[in-house]
């Protein structure tokens, strides 16, 4: 029973994290303002599952990863990470729980430092975090370079003699160094070539198997999500507005935003082409360090009622896997579009 | 009907450390007035290098068109000097490009950039092309465009520059619109926002539009007729939606296999994406009298590393430089 439980609990659970970064404005005697780029967000990963984080630029899906990874500040909220309260860590205990969260980088050309060999690359996380004895680290760096599909001798090459795809095998080599459970990818793939992309994709799911891994799986890409995530979550302006399930978010989309992403992805298939009514937002996002009072998505949607431009909607269950932040999707789940 | 730009058998050279190597490869292409044709392809495969040899700004000193002829309304554009290929880039031939954020002069007021074109091509009074201006942000769909005619590039959203990227493009309503990777850089919806303006306004002044993309999604939303390249050739051609259900090329079928597309359904298993195995070949190797793609191809065989293959033309109007292509 307690095994039991102990398998049901997630990895990864974050709690009213909100992230802010003081902006200037005016004069000297302006008001302090604050750009919320994460507002009060919570979402859990299980163990040994995907995570989907969509949003478009500027949604604070980057940021929100960062926060989890203690690599930006977080201005308030819990970040549960198995038994530790990650962001309340010091010293020690903080270096120990570092190498069990490691991150994917979007852009193999700028993540890996042009001077150290392959190798060191792989192998610095081991010695600046301290994980198992030196001895034994080389080895470590062996059975990494193999399991992400490199070959030995190309451990003594630069960054520079690899290709983007290589680059990223590394990267991911070194996030995988200290036994990570999570690993957050923020859009692992993006800044690679289409044909690439499917090796990487390929991998990174292979070894989520292999390894039991959890992923924060950060993209913009909705065919990429569809393809690795068991969850998702959407933000829209440092806000998450709806975290279902795959199967729901991506066959019964309830918030408008989310409706309108999915619409606005073209597609190869001519049946989806047909049966998607592209849902039209117009504009741009409004200015993020004075959103509005309602819900934020209100002055782009398609069918925003007054009560939202008043009231922010909080999130609520829909189904037990699906909630959602939108005033007017009804308690049977029915979108406001339909 | 004739059509608006004929490329016949261009060749273009670019000089490298390595010696001369051909980025496009015989190469022949036809686009009528109004239509939109699609070339996609990875990165290095002489894309983004067609585009800037139709509107002659290949790379100075290093790349030039060793034999073949672009015919633009009749005229060919290889022939042509400096001054008249002036005349055509802006007015005839326009082109937009990946990043907004490069391809806008920061210290110029977007108003100014617009009204350039115009006065530069069509001698409109400074007035007569500020208003125009004014018109155009109007016809892009940037909101309020008499006050944002005096903005500054920065002050814009990556959007909306790339709106006025298509304003300046479209500024004396060229007959022929290349955009390079136009949306790229952009958010899906906003991508949205931009193919519908180009979808628009192409049927309102019946330019014929090049899109380069990479994205096969794109190019079955917007074009009619697409050019699959690889390594400098043509691989395939052919209506979209023919190619697209049925590719005549291995690389063709790799391009779509390899991208997680949604689907109108959506299903429990996720099957391994396809891989194209290796990458694109460097230009060391292009020019090689074989099918360049044989070292990514599991089908390939001694034929295919030994003999260029020629097109294959189908009756459904594709053409697949494949020597399997039949089979497929």
């Amino acid at each position: 029973m307690i095994e039991k439980n102990k398998k049901k609990a997630p990895l990864l659970n974050a709690e009213n994290l909100t992230v802010r970064f003081p902006v200037k404005r005016g004069g000297m005697f302006a008001r302090k303002a604050f750009l919320y780029a994460v507002d009060d967000i919570s979402f859990s990963v299980q163990r040994g599952e995907t995570l989907a984080i969509v949003g478009e630029s500027g949604s604070g899906k980057t940021t929100a990863a960062l926060a989890v990874a203690r690599l930006v500040a977080a201005h308030a909220g819990k970040v549960q990470l198995g038994e530790h309260d990650f962001l309340n860590l010091r010293d020690e205990a903080l270096r120990k729980a570092r190498a069990k969260v490691q991150f994917i980088f979007q852009d193999p050309y700028a993540s890996l430092n042009p001077r150290l060999r392959a190798e060191a690359i792989v192998r610095e996380p081991l010695d600046s975090l301290d994980v198992g004895l030196p001895s034994k680290r080389q080895k470590i760096v062996d059975n990494l370079f193999k399991a992400v599909g490199l070959r030995p001798e190309q451990q003594r090459l630069f960054p520079h003699q690899f290709s983007g795809g290589q680059r990223q095998r590394i990267g991911i080599a070194r996030a995988l160094s200290t036994q990570p459970e999570l690993v957050i990818c923020d859009e692992p793939v993006s800044a690679l070539d289409v044909a690439v992309q499917a090796q990487i994709l390929n991998l990174l799911r292979r070894l989520q198997k292999e390894m039991g891994l959890t992923y924060l799986f950060i993209s913009h890409d909705l065919g990429v999500v569809q393809h690795m995530c068991d969850s998702v979550a959407v933000m829209y302006m440092g806000k998450i507005v709806e975290h279902a399930d795959r199967k729901s978010l991506f066959n019964n989309p309830l918030h408008p935003y989310t409706s309108a992403l999915l619409s606005a992805v073209p597609s190869v298939d001519k049946k989806r082409r047909e049966a998607t009514k592209r849902i039209l937002i117009p504009g741009d996002p409004p200015d993020p360090i004075d959103p509005p009072k309602g819900c934020r998505f209100a002055n782009r949607c398609p069918v925003a009622q007054p009560i939202c431009r008043e009231k922010e909607p909080p999130l609520r269950a829909i189904q037990p896997s699906h909630t959602v932040a939108c005033h007017l999707v009804d308690d049977r789940g029915q979108s406001p579009l339909n | 009907m004739t059509a608006l730009l004929k490329v016949e058998n261009l060749r273009i050279e670019l000089t490298t450390r390595d010696g001369v190597a051909p980025v496009i490869d015989d190469l022949s292409l036809e686009l009528n007035a109004g239509e939109t044709l699609s070339f996609v392809g990875e990165s290095g495969c002489g894309k983004s290098m067609t585009a800037l040899a139709i509107m002659g700004l290949l790379p100075e000193k290093v790349g030039r068109v060793a034999s073949g002829t672009i015919l633009f309304d009749g005229e060919d554009l290889t022939k042509a000097d400096d001054a008249r290929l002036r005349e055509i880039r802006g007015n005839d031939i326009s082109m937009i490009f990946q990043e907004p954020m490069t391809s806008l002069n920061p210290v110029y007021t977007i108003g100014e950039q617009i009204a350039e074109v115009l006065r530069r091509h069509q001698n409109l009074s400074a007035k007569a092309a500020w208003s125009k201006a004014t018109e155009l942000l109007d016809a892009v769909r940037i909101p309020n465009p008499s006050a944002r005619v005096n903005d500054y590039p920065h002050q814009m959203s990556g959007g909306q520059r790339q709106r006025v990227m298509i304003a300046i493009a479209l500024a004396c309503e060229p007959k022929i619109l290349i955009a390079d990777e136009p949306t790229t850089a952009l958010d899906v919806t906003v991508q949205a926002q931009i193919f519908d303006l180009l979808r628009d306004l192409g049927r309102q002044t019946g330019t014929a539009t090049i899109l380069i993309t990479h994205d096969m999604g794109a190019v079955a939303e917007m074009a009619e007729r697409m050019i699959v390249m690889y390594a400098g050739r043509k691989a395939e051609d052919g209506p979209v939606e023919q190619v697209i259900e049925h590719p005549r090329h291995p690389y063709t079928k790799g391009l779509i296999a390899c991208v997680p597309h949604l689907m109108a359904s959506l299903s429990d298993d996720r099957p391994e994406l396809v891989e194209v195995t290796g990458i694109v070949p460097g230009l060391r190797s292009f020019g090689k009298d074989a099918c360049l793609f044989a070292s990514r191809c599991d089908r390939a065989d001694a034929q295919c590393r030994s003999q260029r293959p020629p097109e294959m033309p189908f009756a459904n109007g594709q053409n697949s430089a494949c020597w399997q292509a039949a089979d497929l």
